[in-house]
């Protein structure tokens, strides 16, 4: 069977207050990945673009973007699963390659989450998740991974430093990480001092340094055919596996708190795809919204058995030297969070990891590779496995 | 012709209601009468919380209302420092979930018990409650 792989990767500066329109900002991710893949526009065949609309105020913005970025008159569409929403996008874009329809295939995500005014914003918030049965009560994202993180203290004995050593990972990598809106260092003694401002109170367990930051931003990943593959790139990077899953958008839908069923589903699905297991990953980008998430991930993926994911981040055995690096890049926590273009970002990472292109953040030279991107609170989820040959 | 009136009295329900008309609008009159109600599907009797017009296990739209009724355990919770607008009066506050027989129900803690009482395991009671806008709710009590 042909492969698909990733040819081109692009990502724009992650800032806050984007000083451009979005079609603009996706322009800079978009230039950067065709520039990488060494093609042209006419080569690309279609583009998916992806956000989370309720942050845009162009309608349907698939169709201008596609044009401003030079994509017509290809086929262009728009799909969203909110956070997730660039993975889903080249979880499609790699079934359109693989049956044929087309030989390559552009991914772009983005969010000008400064589009709106901020309390535009906290009103879109309170519309998070099911806006008949659970937004009545007044709940934010926060809050939702707050009780899954006070679950997982309750069933494991994680504690509120196990988060914070979580947060003080992802700041040693967002220091070295350009791209990245948060670039500061963050000590688990800040998280200790009531004056600090990483230990004010946000939704209990979690405080404002278990919490990623809104940004502006976008990504770019080009996909292509084998054959296109080999006739345009040097190093081609494998799409090995891709898994996806969804479940109740409601918390009383729902039987597990400690972990997301999502990531458990979508990771069995793309192991199995891959034909690999959780100890072939050799560097991973997981969905750290909030510090627990990165908690939950490491159970969810295998790289920790359920409750033990304290003992990886207490050994450091998920920084850059340790047995499985996670999010060496500063993850959601350092580069921020701009919602549809958050997997693209996460993909490029991986692409330049297994490429050996990841400069300071580099480890020591993988194989194999893994993306897991949540959107919602667990309600989507998406892990997407890559190689390199 | 007489006007149709519209049944809107899902805008009822919470702090800020986000939906006017269900066609489990009878919850909130359930709640006015002092009820937390479920819903149970007459053909394959799977219950639901929150309460579903239709049954996606049988496809049928034929349902029972049943009361939550008995203690329920407290699963998880969390105390918010910060709202979406709309809810800045109410805070801070707290959300929960409390498992009860055949289902889940989230909702948020009444402000009557101090904090340092809310502990995973806890029995809690499902219980209306009026909000002083005309809104209405349940909240979680000790039971």
């Amino acid at each position: 069977m042909a492969r698909v792989a990733i040819i081109g990767v692009g990502q724009s500066k992650f800032v806050r207050g984007y000083p451009g329109s979005i079609r603009e900002l996706a322009f800079e991710a978009y230039r950067e990945a065709v520039q990488d893949a060494k093609i042209t526009s006419k080569d690309i065949d279609a583009s998916i673009i992806c956000s989370a609309p309720e942050y845009d105020k162009q309608r349907s913005p698939a169709g201008v973007i596609a044009e401003y970025l030079g994509l017509t008159p290809q086929p262009t569409f728009y799909l969203e699963t909110v956070c997730s929403s660039s993975s889903s996008g080249l979880k499609v874009a790699y079934s359109m390659v693989k049956a044929g329809l087309h030989d390559a295939v552009c991914v772009l995500g983005f969010q000008k989450m400064s589009e709106i005014s901020s309390a535009e914003s906290q009103e879109r918030m309170g519309r998070g998740a099911d806006i008949q049965w659970e937004s009545p009560f007044g709940t934010m994202m926060p809050a939702y991974y707050a009780l899954h993180a006070r679950a997982h203290m309750e069933k494991y004995g994680t504690t509120e430093d196990d988060l914070a050593l979580i947060r003080v990972k992802a700041a040693t990598y967002g220091q070295i990480n350009d791209r990245a809106v948060y670039q500061k260092p963050v000590t688990l003694e800040m998280f200790k001092n009531p004056q600090d401002n990483m230990a004010g109170p946000v939704a209990s367990p979690l405080r404002v340094g278990d919490c990623c930051a809104n940004a502006d931003g976008s990504s770019c990943i080009i996909i292509a055919s084998e054959a296109k593959a080999k006739a345009v790139c040097k190093k081609p990077v494998w799409i090995m596996g891709v898994g996806a899953a969804s479940t109740a958008v409601n918390m009383a839908g729902r039987d597990i708190f400690s972990g997301l069923t999502v990531a458990m589903e979508a990771s069995a699905t793309a192991y199995k795809m891959a034909g690999v297991s959780s100890k072939d990953i050799d560097v991973a980008e997981v969905h750290d919204c909030f510090t627990i998430a990165e908690m939950m991930a490491y159970e969810n993926l295998g790289f920790a058995k359920p409750g033990e994911g304290k003992d990886l981040i207490r050994a450091k055995e998920t920084y850059k030297e340790g047995s499985i690096p996670v999010n060496v890049d500063g993850g959601l926590l350092s580069k921020g969070h701009p919602i549809g273009a958050t997997g693209g970002s996460q993909i490029r990472t991986i692409v330049l990891q297994l490429r050996g292109e990841a400069g300071p953040m580099q480890v020591n030279d993988p194989e194999i590779g893994l993306v897991h991107n949540i959107g919602g609170v667990g309600l989507y989820g998406n892990v997407t496995i890559l190689g390199r040959d | 012709m007489a006007k149709q009136e519209i049944d809107d009295r899902f805008k009822k329900f919470g702090t800020v209601s986000f939906t006017a008309i269900s066609k489990v609008n009878e919850f909130i009159s359930f709640l006015e009468k002092g009820k937390v109600m479920a819903t149970k599907c007459k053909k394959c009797g799977m219950s639901f919380f929150p309460p579903r017009a239709d049954c996606c296990d049988c496809l049928s739209s034929d349902m029972d209302w049943v009361e939550v009724t008995g203690d329920g355990t407290l699963l998880t919770f969390s105390k918010l420092q910060y709202g979406p607008v709309g809810f800045e009066g109410d805070l801070p506050y707290i959300i929960a979930l409390a498992q009860y027989k055949d289902v889940k129900v989230f909702g948020r803690m009444s402000k009557e018990l101090p904090d340092s009482d809310i502990k995973i395991g806890m029995k809690v009671k499902a219980l209306p409650v009026k909000h002083s806008n005309g809104q209405i709710s349940y909240e979680f009590k000790k039971a």
